[in-house]
């Protein structure tokens, strides 16, 4: 059941997406509002799944990388909803809306059933260490992406050619403001993330840290994102730079995530293909 | 409504020209009466701008009525016919309609898209009201223009760009900073279009304004204008980190603010951006310095290439415009069939029958010897109710006719078979009403 909801959900995330890529390309505030739309009722439906499998499982169900990734899909799709509210930026919709889209898709090729977990998850740590850094990763997704239009829109004001694309991104410093405010909400969010998860594995593995390859990649995310925020406090790193360490740094969540899951076996492997 | 238009604008007639037949203001009140005077001109209006002199007539024969104006047009200015006929363009109908509607959205301008069009003709409308020039048509289809202008306005974007060169320096401004209010704006030198170009970030909303000059005082008179702080010119490289906007016209003949002074400045700003603005030839920037993180440096030709990319933009929203042009014309001449040739028809039509209708009770009620109270209300009601019934079919078959083709010979054949041709006396009334 909760299955369903889920495909509801992406259909929901698709329609989000060509309606923000539409309001893009034709420049129709009607785009925006069936993009809103479509992506609240989507977040509802989404969450309502979410919560359903929490009932029926009895765990949170955040467990292996179907989960995850519908997990992750929802939380990206919460920040971008606040955020848009917040800043009024609708031309992020178009390109955290295809994430948030392309996250979920990924689920449809996963095995779906609600599964037995190992008993090291079976724990009070797993809703707070995985909650904490899925809406910190969502986070920093919607900084890659305010990234990405900054990077744009620099590159058309150097150059001077300002195409009909300008005239829809908005301006530089809202785009900075953005990385700025990611940053010091998400960077939190990550390093308690990763204390908890040191915590919990001091708990089940009986040791607080063991570099196994998540271990790893996430101090190194989050080295990234240290590197950030303290040169953003004190050298006043912005704009361009800022942008493009947010991209690198979503990199590294990505692969935090995905690529450690997928590719290098370790402690955290529950959560791989296999499973 | 025989609506004619008869004019000259900026692309059929040079400036000389278009000055010799203005009509100033100051003598719109006895231009607009000298057109109401030719025989077949009922009402009338001029809309007189620097880039266009039209005269908008209502009349009874469209033929006639373009020849009178255009011989208004010469006998008025002083001038003959031949010398000014060459000049002219005359439109008639819908093709009138549609020429007011367009030069109302901005898109017979020389400049197409600029606001000020709509004003004008709103002043022309405003005279032909104050001078009584104008009738229930124009009073009808001046309105329209001004909505039809409106939703150009609202639904395309013919007017959202830039097309000057300091307003694209307002125009980029915005893409860097989302607010200008906390934002100082350094004037350097001066020059009428960096000062246009100051007077539009202040309008934006710019918070502070510093002025610097060669010569102080002109500096001082300046900042005075502008309530901005004056700077003495060897000092204002050690004011230019406050500066997020510079706009730079002096008539230095090498750079004045080299690279180096920016990566410095910039440093000590930590990276805020800035924006220069150099409008100066030769250039005051060294344009290098837009290499540097954070620092947008536009010379004029830069702003230029902005200004004709916008223009090729307006001419591609011109497109839409026109279309709701049409479509709003097609519907001004639906809309005015319905109040002004059904509407009279109906109200003759009724007029009629109820004077019949009051002639008939009242023989009838003398055959009677007059009658009680309730005989005369019987014979009303039922006169009364005859009549509406039989009007009720003829009504609603004019009134539906507006989405006929035939519908313009059913009202004259109603008017025919109930004998409702208006007298010449009625039309003579209606012109002498809009003389007054």
């Amino acid at each position: 059941m909760n299955a369903f909801f889920l495909k509801l959900a992406a259909l929901f995330y698709l329609a989000g997406s060509l309606s923000y890529l539409a309001y893009v390309v034709f420049m129709s505030e009607k785009a925006v509002s069936a993009g809103r739309f479509s992506l609240l009722f989507g977040f509802g439906v989404h969450l309502v799944g979410f919560l359903m499998r929490y009932f029926e499982a009895g765990y949170t169900p955040i467990t292996n990388l179907f989960e995850s990734l519908s997990f992750f899909s929802l939380a990206v799709v919460g920040v971008f909803l606040v955020v848009e509210r917040r800043y009024r930026l609708k031309v992020l919709g178009a390109f955290v809306s295809p994430i948030a889209f392309i996250l979920i898709l990924f689920t449809a090729f996963l095995p779906s059933e609600i599964q037995t977990i190992p008993p090291a998850l079976q724990s009070y740590w797993l809703p707070i260490h995985a909650t904490l850094l899925f809406v910190g990763d969502a986070i920093f997704a919607v900084a890659f992406a305010a990234g990405i239009i900054y990077l744009i829109q620099e590159r058309q004001l150097k150059r001077k050619k300002l195409g009909p694309l300008m005239r829809r991104l908005p301006p530089l410093d809202v785009l900075d403001e953005i990385n700025h405010r990611c940053l010091t909400f998400g960077f939190p969010l990550l390093t308690v993330g990763i204390i908890t998860g040191a915590i919990w594995a001091e708990y089940a593995w009986g040791s607080y840290w063991s570099w196994d390859p998540k271990e790893t990649w996430s101090l190194i995310t989050w080295l990234l994102y240290a590197a950030l925020l303290h040169g953003r406090l004190t050298v006043g790193w912005r704009g361009r730079k800022a942008a493009i360490l947010a991209i690198v740094g979503f990199g590294a969540v990505l692969f935090t995530f995905l690529g450690v899951n997928l590719l290098l076996p370790g402690l955290h492997s529950y959560a791989s293909f296999g499973r | 409504m025989k609506l004619v238009l008869v004019g000259l604008n900026h692309k059929t007639a040079p400036v000389e020209v278009r000055e010799k037949f203005a009509f100033p203001e100051s003598g719109m009140g006895l231009a607009l009466a000298g057109v109401l005077e030719r025989d077949s001109v009922k009402e009338c209006a001029i809309v007189s701008t620097c880039n266009r002199v039209e005269i908008y007539a209502v009349v009874d024969d469209e033929r006639k009525g373009v020849e009178e104006i255009k011989q208004f047009f010469a006998e008025y200015h002083g001038a003959s016919l031949e010398d000014v006929d060459g000049y002219l363009y005359s439109y008639r109908g819908s093709e009138a309609i549609r020429h007011l509607f367009r030069v109302a959205s901005s898109l017979d301008s020389m400049v197409l898209g600029e606001p000020q069009i709509l004003g004008q003709v709103k002043d022309a409308y405003e005279y032909s009201l104050k001078f009584r020039s104008s009738g229930p048509n124009l009073k009808k289809l001046f309105p329209r223009a001004f909505q039809v202008a409106k939703r150009v306005r609202t639904e395309t974007k013919v007017a959202s760009s830039a097309v000057s060169v300091s307003y694209a320096a307002v125009e980029l401004a915005k893409k860097i900073f989302s607010t200008l209010e906390d934002k100082t704006v350094m004037l350097i030198g001066a020059g009428e279009m960096s000062e246009l170009a100051a007077r539009h970030l202040l309008n934006a909303g710019a918070g502070k304004i510093l002025v610097t000059n060669r010569t102080f005082e002109r500096a001082v008179k300046l900042a005075n204008e502008f309530e901005g702080t004056p700077i003495r010119f060897e000092e204002f490289i050690s004011h230019l980190k406050y500066a997020d906007i510079v706009i730079s016209s002096t008539g230095a003949p090498r750079v004045i603010i080299e690279r180096g002074d920016v990566e410095r400045v910039i440093q000590e700003r930590r990276n805020r951006p800035m924006f220069f603005i150099d409008m100066a030839v030769p250039r005051d920037i060294d344009p290098y310095a837009n290499e540097i993180d954070n620092v947008y440096v536009y010379d004029i030709d830069d702003l230029q290439s902005v200004v004709e990319e916008n223009i090729g933009e307006r001419q591609k929203e011109a497109r839409k415009a026109e279309e709701i042009v049409l479509e709003e014309v097609e519907k001004f001449q639906k809309y005015y069939r319905e109040v002004s040739e059904i509407g009279p028809v109906i109200a003759r039509l009724r007029g009629t029958f109820e004077e019949i209708r009051q002639a008939e009770v009242q023989k009838a009620l003398s055959h009677l010897k007059g009658g009680d109270e309730k005989v005369v209300k019987v014979l009303e009601g039922l006169s009364r109710a005859l009549m509406n019934k039989f009007l009720h079919a003829p009504t609603t078959a004019l009134k539906r006719g507006g989405d006929d083709e035939h519908e313009y010979s059913l009202s004259e054949a109603v008017k025919k078979i109930f004998n409702l041709e208006e007298g010449e006396e009625e039309r003579e009334k209606e012109k002498n009403r809009v003389e007054r």
